[in-house]
């Protein structure tokens, strides 16, 4: 069925939070990714025309920059944007074929790729544009969540995270199941503001946004010395003059 | 939204066949229309036709048409499912119909036709759905938008019939119907075109990033230099001077044509009124044809949001 | 019927590879650690090395796209032999024993003429150590990196001042810093570090504060972004100074204990020893203590007076080096009002973050209960920090100013105690060292058939270190360590090919290049660079008759040269981080790394270094060949665990002596290699808690460090605020001793050789008319092509496939400039079109672009039509190798002490397009050729290392 899995209390719901205060814009979240997908679940991630003109690919994550405000009190923000795994995605009850599925164990949103049949509405029915179509094979694809990773026995338990976040060489991307309250990530959410992208759209994204801190929360404005301008005095230089010094 | 020609054909074909078929279906029975088998026969195949063609039509859409068949599965959830579902279960009457009507099977006619024409009905709802159900385009989630793909389907289809009755000598009512039809659906599509730009767009650059506390916000860099899938697909969009001209040519063409024609038909009678039935039904698909590229056209994807807005 | 989770297939134990083998990246300068998971052969996945200090697991955008340049089609397949003109793409396949036998016999000849003629010159190779020791060997002065055009302004302003440098002798300390002042750091080095060091000083609410014209990358994640204009950083600083010394916010206890503040200066105006140090019978510099006069300023119980004027007993007049500072950034000309509008910044911006500085350096000290020793033997019960940091790059570095600048920025730490303590800037080791460091540079005398006595690139300390003919004419092809630039430590690459061409100082025979794309984005001018490539003299004669080069792609500069040694990618080869070159050590202690070769070449190409050893032991040069004569190592795996630079140093510092248990200085270790690739390839060494800071003065850190031979004496290291070296090169330029500028360049030797920061225009903004030219132009570079080496890359050129003229979006709509307006970019050299992008973070009066994006049409295997060809562009087209003629000699556009190119002196104005000139890239040089049998690039690329199949 591509209805979703019912809404339990406590549920895990698996998702990243993407810290915008320190992204650096470094694309290594979208390329560890797409180097980790190509030969993962949803392998490959095609590149049409990579040596050419009009070179483009199948990417997971793909990272904006955008400025906000104007001049001097603006910022430059980046931003990776990837799949929200949807608390009610639509991606997922479009889907005529169910090939489309939201987990009910952890909330990751998948695609049978097996059982896709390429109508792209799920791609239509996605607002934030997470969705990837595999032109070449004809098939939808997304971000997995890194479900490979994730519960890979394989690998060393502390490096069992998307891969996004392991590579993240800001720290900016955080993983973790902000169905809890109590896990570091719903904490990190609730301290720092973590928003959702367009909550207008009703689809309860599970990955959240920190803001970037306002600079004026930042600067611990220092009392303001009144030193006297060297016009002022005769000599600036005496002050020094009979300072006692020791080696 | 990048108008597909398969998807437009899709839509446009297949609505006038279904709306073909649910005239067909209810006003035959009733006696409403000329009693030849042929005239029958020939509608019904028509329809069929036009709704197979817009069917194999929205395959081309597909990334593996061969596993179309898997699109049956969720039909409770999924409109489109549900359209597949829908179509394929309105054959199965339309087919009997359609034997019904070669045969001058009465007793078959009316449970068949009356069949055929709720399977028609809800078929194009679920299209109408489809489209209606897609919250990132605001020009889609509407509710003008799936009654208006039943208008449109029914007016193309009374359309058709009225253009084939005149063949038999018996296009009255169903020119009746379709010159009513193209009035409602001309004043329909201008109150839901006064509608969508009336309304603004709930999402923005800013609700889409969540930066607006800091101000406006615009792009700077995309991920990539190049274009993508979901560009090509979402970020479309017609010009304004242009999409100005092609819905008053959709208006003309589509509807206050062919509902003069069919009135001058009325009015005429003979030789000319069986002429004017095809010029009005001509003029209504290829209307349907700009109104089905505009309703992509103009449909705006909050995608786009995340990207400049092109020159 | 049921949906797809019930039959999608999830490997949910499946391991990442069949192997996994740990080794250096490559793909930029960064040296991080890398895991390389291998399946069926083929690379799966890169991942960061957890274990590794540098980068602790992370992996940048452009090391996780290492699989696309590992699978390039545009890695070169086999040696060639050039049959065509220059420029043609002719060329031939041809063995490498053919290859070899035409570079030997080439190279033989001049070195059995003149070693001179040949000029070796390798880009951001990482095995500097044995390319420097090759051509020393082979006994040609004429040996760099690409550094002079990178940048050593970093480098000299760094180690002339405080015997380590921001640029990778130094870093910030993430730890416990409290306030960060980032100067011109964009995409730098080195770039993980910064990222990781950023998140966690955000982490703990530190301040970030980003002096840069363009708010990217770092500057976009600072708390304030300072939008200066290009080339004004120095009196950005300079106003800093003044700001601490008016409000007398300055750690002078610091200063008289670290640094030569309270040095004696001789004041003898016109006389030889003015300006230099006042010296005792041993050398010693004296200071005046407030008691007993002139002592040695070295002595524990010194009582220094920092101003006065002091007349010692032979009569000479003196001053203390502090008093000479402080006069000069008192100075009403350094005050932030008589700065401001220069930099284009508001004066009581500048006056509040010194007062920021000063407050987060006074008012929030850092205090660590870690007992330690200084040099003097006392001990300190506590090391008490002043949490300011500072980090500074190219932004600094790229302009004909940056030497001073940086030294002015270490005298603002200084000032500030913040040097080497607990929240400061820290060294990473091996750093510090003395200043400078070593005897001068090697070259005065090469001779046929013999070796340089010396390292070809070192610090120069007077006039005498000089590599300059009697006439003072250079002896170096590239004018380095000339009057030109005394302290050109890292070669100019970027005068190189022009001089040669031109015959300045002697032509040459041989020009070898390894890694430098010198006929496109390494080059100042790329088309000035190919018309000296391929210029003729009168009898039809390439200029520079022989052009040999090694590059694992085909780059641009490939077609013009006559022999080409294909080299491997990085994941094919030995390599190591030397701790003899720049090694990966940290604040945290000495350490260094190899690579280990993960896959086998699929095609007919040898490592670089292997070659060069082997060309060594073809050529006979003493080191790289037995008594017998034969081969003395098998190739660069062997050099470098038996190498031996002194007795018992060689390139690896672990893991030597026979039983691998010395750390530093000991036997070669035949299983050295070995203990890397079981330590994930790399060895460091932590430093002891009381070790870890004040290493300047710091007894037991400076003990250990020369018994593991990171340093040759263990005595204190002066941080110099007045530099002697400099001021005996003035001296020499106003008539003293033996050795002085020729007359054209005496006036330029004296201004610019201050011992103290000055800050100047730009010399080329200088040198010619700007008011036609409103704009600066600048580069940064992104950080997902940080380094261009192998830039062509699948995955990375879909991000950056093209790149956009920035500039401020209220500039541009006053000048009718729209949003994707094709625009020309005009400088006194020459015009280059681009499409603009207007913004928000930038200075006004500055545009740029990213850095090394445009490629020629047809390298790298890309089709000529490919968006890096047609919507791509260089910067580098509109900036010159040269100053402005003028009178005497040929100038470079550089630094005038330290040689630096000026890239970003450039000023610019920007013209719209006429109609029609839109669409496609200007100048646009024809298609490249590809060399012979080279890979068809597919048009889809499905790359599956094994994963599901698809």
């Amino acid at each position: 069925m591509t209805s979703l899995p019912n809404p339990t209390p406590g549920a895990k719901k698996l998702g990243l939070v993407i810290d915008l205060d320190t992204c650096v814009g470094c694309h290594a979240c979208a390329t560890n990714c797409k180097e980790w997908n190509t030969s993962g679940h949803m392998a490959p991630l095609p590149d049409q025309h990579p040596y050419s003109a009009a070179q483009e690919g199948v990417w997971f994550n793909r990272v904006h920059a955008y400025e906000a405000g104007d001049g001097d009190e603006g910022r430059t923000v980046h931003f990776p944007r990837s799949c929200l795994h949807c608390e009610t995605p639509a991606c997922v009850t479009v889907c005529p074929t169910g090939a489309s599925y939201k987990r009910a164990e952890d909330g990751i949103v998948l695609v049978n790729t097996d059982m896709c049949i390429g109508c792209q509405l799920c791609a239509w029915a996605c607002p934030y544009g997470a969705r990837e179509l595999d032109e070449d094979q004809g098939v939808m694809k997304k971000c997995t969540l890194c479900v490979d990773r994730i519960y890979n026995e394989t690998i060393p338990e502390e490096r069992r995270v998307p891969a996004c976040v392991s590579t993240c060489p800001a720290n900016a991307r955080h993983f973790g199941d902000l169905g809890d309250p109590n896990s570091d990530v719903s904490k990190l959410v609730a301290e720092r503001g973590g928003y959702e992208l367009m909550p207008e759209m009703g689809y309860q994204p599970v990955n959240r946004y920190l803001p970037p801190r306002k600079a004026s929360s930042q600067v611990k404005s220092a009392p303001k010395e009144a030193g006297p301008l060297p016009s002022q005095i005769n000599n600036p230089l005496l002050r020094w003059m009979d300072k006692v010094l020791s080696r | 939204m990048k108008p597909a020609p398969s998807i437009v054909f899709f839509t446009v074909a297949s609505g006038a066949g279904y709306g073909l078929l649910f005239w067909l279906g209810v006003l035959k029975p009733l006696g409403l229309l000329p009693a030849n088998t042929l005239f029958g026969a020939t509608a019904a195949i028509i329809a069929l036709a036009l709704i197979a063609a817009g069917l194999c039509s929205s395959l081309l859409h597909l990334g593996r048409p061969e596993r179309a068949w898997r699109a049956l599965s969720q039909w409770r959830s999924s409109w489109l499912s549900r359209e597949g579902v829908a179509a394929v279960l309105t054959f199965l009457p339309a087919i009997i119909f359609l034997i019904a009507l070669a045969h001058g099977e009465t007793s078959l006619m009316l449970p068949a036709g009356l069949l055929s024409a709720v399977g028609a009905a809800v078929t194009v709802y679920c299209t109408g759905m489809i489209y209606a159900s897609l919250k990132p385009v605001k020009e889609w989630h509407h509710p003008m938008v799936a009654p208006g793909y039943l208008l449109f389907a029914s007016f193309s289809g009374a359309a058709l019939l009225a253009m084939l009755s005149g063949f038999w000598g018996g296009g009255f009512f169903p020119a009746l119907v379709a010159a009513a039809l193209g009035m409602a659906a001309l004043f329909f599509k201008r109150a839901y075109w006064a509608s969508m730009d009336a309304t603004p767009a709930a999402s923005t650059r800013e609700s889409a990033t969540g930066l607006g506390f800091i101000g406006t916000v615009r792009p700077l860099e995309s991920p990539h230099t190049e274009s993508n899938y979901l560009l090509r697909e979402m970020a479309f969009r017609v010009a304004r001077v242009h999409a100005a001209k092609l819905r008053s040519i959709a208006l003309l063409l589509g509807f206050a044509l062919p509902a003069l024609f069919f009135c001058l038909a009325i009015i005429l009678g003979g030789g000319l009124a069986i002429a004017l039935g095809v010029l009005a039904a001509a003029s209504a698909l290829a209307g349907l044809l700009v109104e089905r590229w505009l309703i992509f056209a103009e449909a705006t994807h909050t995608v786009a949001l995340y990207y400049p807005t092109p020159r | 019927m049921p949906d797809g989770s019930t039959t999608d297939r999830i490997a949910y134990s499946a391991p990442i590879g069949d192997e996994v083998k740990t080794t250096t990246c490559y793909m930029c300068a960064c040296r991080c650690g890398i895991r390389v998971h291998l399946k069926d052969g083929r690379v799966r996945y890169i991942e960061g090395n957890p274990d590794h200090p540098v980068n602790k697991g992370v992996l940048c955008g452009k090391g996780s796209a290492g699989i696309m340049t590992q699978y390039s089609p545009a890695r070169l397949q086999a040696p060639l032999k050039r049959i065509g003109p220059r420029g043609s793409g002719d060329y031939a396949e041809i063995s490498w024993d053919e290859a070899m036998e035409i570079a030997t016999s080439a190279l033989r000849k001049v070195r059995e003429t003149d070693p001179k003629r040949l000029a070796f010159f390798t880009g951001r190779d990482q095995s500097q150590s044995l390319t420097g020791f090759w051509a020393a060997q082979f006994g040609t002065p004429n040996f760099a990196a690409h550094g002079g055009f990178c940048s050593v302004n970093m480098a000299a302003g760094g180690l002339y001042t405080i015997g380590g440098s921001f640029w990778e002798f130094g870093e910030p300390d993430w730890e416990r810093a409290k306030y960060l002042l980032i100067l011109g750091v964009a995409e730098d080095h080195d770039s993980n570090p910064i990222k990781t060091g950023l998140a966690a000083l955000k982490k703990r609410n530190a301040k970030v504060v980003s002096v840069n014209p363009v708010r990217t990358g770092y500057s976009a994640v600072a708390d304030e972004w300072v939008g200066i204009r290009p080339g004004t950083d120095g009196l950005f600083v300079m106003a800093l100074i003044h700001e601490l010394l008016r409000n007398d916010r300055v750690d002078a206890e610091f200063l008289v204990r670290h640094t030569n503040a309270h040095w004696l200066v001789v004041r003898n105006p016109g006389g030889a020893d003015d300006g230099l140090f006042v010296r005792d019978a041993d050398g010693k510099p004296l200071a005046w203590d407030r008691a007993q006069g002139a002592m040695d300023a070295a002595a524990a119980d010194l009582s220094p007076v920092l101003v006065g004027d002091f007349t010692l007993p032979d009569g000479r007049k003196t001053r203390p080096v502090f008093h000479l500072m402080a006069e000069r950034y008192l100075g009403a000309e350094y005050a932030p009002e008589a700065v401001a509008e220069r930099c284009g910044l508001d004066a009581e911006r500048i006056r509040r973050i010194a007062t920021e500085m000063a407050d987060v350096a006074f008012n929030q000290t850092i205090t660590l209960d870690q007992p330690w020793t200084d040099t003097l033997g006392r001990r300190h019960e506590k090391m008490v920090g002043r949490p300011v940091a500072l980090h500074a790059m190219r932004g600094i570095s790229a302009h004909s100013n940056g030497f001073h600048t940086c030294r002015a920025l270490h005298i603002l730490q200084m000032l500030l105690g913040a040097i080497d303590t607990p929240g400061s800037w820290r060294y990473k080791a091996p750093f510090p060292r003395p200043i400078p460091p070593g005897p001068g540079p090697a070259g005065k005398n090469s001779k046929p058939n013999t070796p340089l006595a010396g390292n070809i690139l070192s610090f120069t300390h007077g006039p005498d270190d000089l590599l300059v003919n009697d006439d003072g004419s250079p002896i170096r092809i590239d004018h380095s360590f000339s009057w030109e630039a005394p302290l050109g430590l890292h070669g100019m690459m970027h005068t190189v090919i022009g001089n040669a061409a031109k015959g300045d100082p002697y032509k040459i025979d041989v020009l070898f290049m390894f890694m430098a794309n010198m006929a496109w984005n390494s080059a100042m001018n790329p088309l000035e660079t190919i018309e000296c490539l391929t210029a003729k003299d009168e009898s039809g004669e390439y200029v520079i008759p022989t052009v040999i080069y090694s590059d694992a792609f085909f780059s641009e500069t490939v077609p013009y040269a006559d022999l080409i040694l294909p080299d491997t990618t990085y994941l094919e080869r030995w390599d190591c981080i030397s701790i003899l070159d720049r090694p990966i050590g940290s604040s945290h202690g000495p350490g260094d790394a190899i690579r280990q070769p993960i896959l086998k070449p699929d095609r007919d190409v040898r490592p670089f270094q292997d070659v060069l050893i082997e060309l060594g032991a073809r050529l006979g040069l003493p080191a790289f060949t037995k008594e017998d004569g034969s081969a003395r190592f098998k190739d660069y795996a062997d050099y470098i665990v038996n190498h031996e630079r002194m007795p018992g140093v060689g390139p690896l510092a672990g893991w030597r002596g026979e039983d691998g248990s010395a750390k530093g200085v000991g036997k070669p270790n035949p299983d050295q290699l070995q203990r890397y690739i079981e330590n994930g390839c790399f060895w460091r060494h932590d430093f002891s808690a009381e070790e870890s800071y004040f290493k300047h003065s710091n007894k037991l850190y400076l003990e250990n460090a020369k018994a593991m031979g990171l340093i040759g004496k263990s005595d204190q290291i002066v941080l110099q605020i007045w530099s002697e070296p400099l001021q005996k090169f003035r001296l020499a330029a106003e008539g003293h001793g033996a050795k002085q500028p020729p007359e054209a360049l005496r006036e330029r030797v004296r201004t610019y050789c201050d011992p103290l920061p000055i800050w100047y225009a730009p010399l080329e903004q200088e040198a010619h008319d700007t008011s036609g030219f409103p704009f600066s132009a600048v580069t940064q570079r992104p950080m997902a092509m940080y380094h261009s080496w192998g830039s062509m890359n699948a995955w990375l050129r879909q991000i950056h496939g093209a790149n956009r003229l920035y500039m401020s979006r209220a500039k541009g709509e006053a000048m009718g400039i729209a949003q994707d307006d094709w625009v020309w970019v005009e400088s006194r050299n020459g015009r280059v079109k681009g499409q603009v992008t207007l913004m928000e973070g930038v200075n006004p009066d500055t545009v740029w672009t990213w850095n090394a994006i445009g490629k020629r049409a047809g390298a790298w295997m890309l089709t000529p039509d490919a968006a890096e060809a047609e919507r791509g562009f260089l910067l580098n087209h509109v900036i010159s190798e040269w100053l402005p003629a003028q009178t005497g000699p040929r100038l470079a556009n550089a630094d005038p002490i330290t040689g630096q190119a000026a890239w970003y002196d450039l000023r610019v104005n920007i013209k719209k397009c006429a109609p029609g000139e839109e669409g496609v890239t200007a100048p646009h040089p024809s298609a490249l050729k590809p060399p012979p049998n080279m890979p068809e690039p597919p048009d889809i690329l499905r790359y599956n290392a094994g994963g599901k199949a698809s």
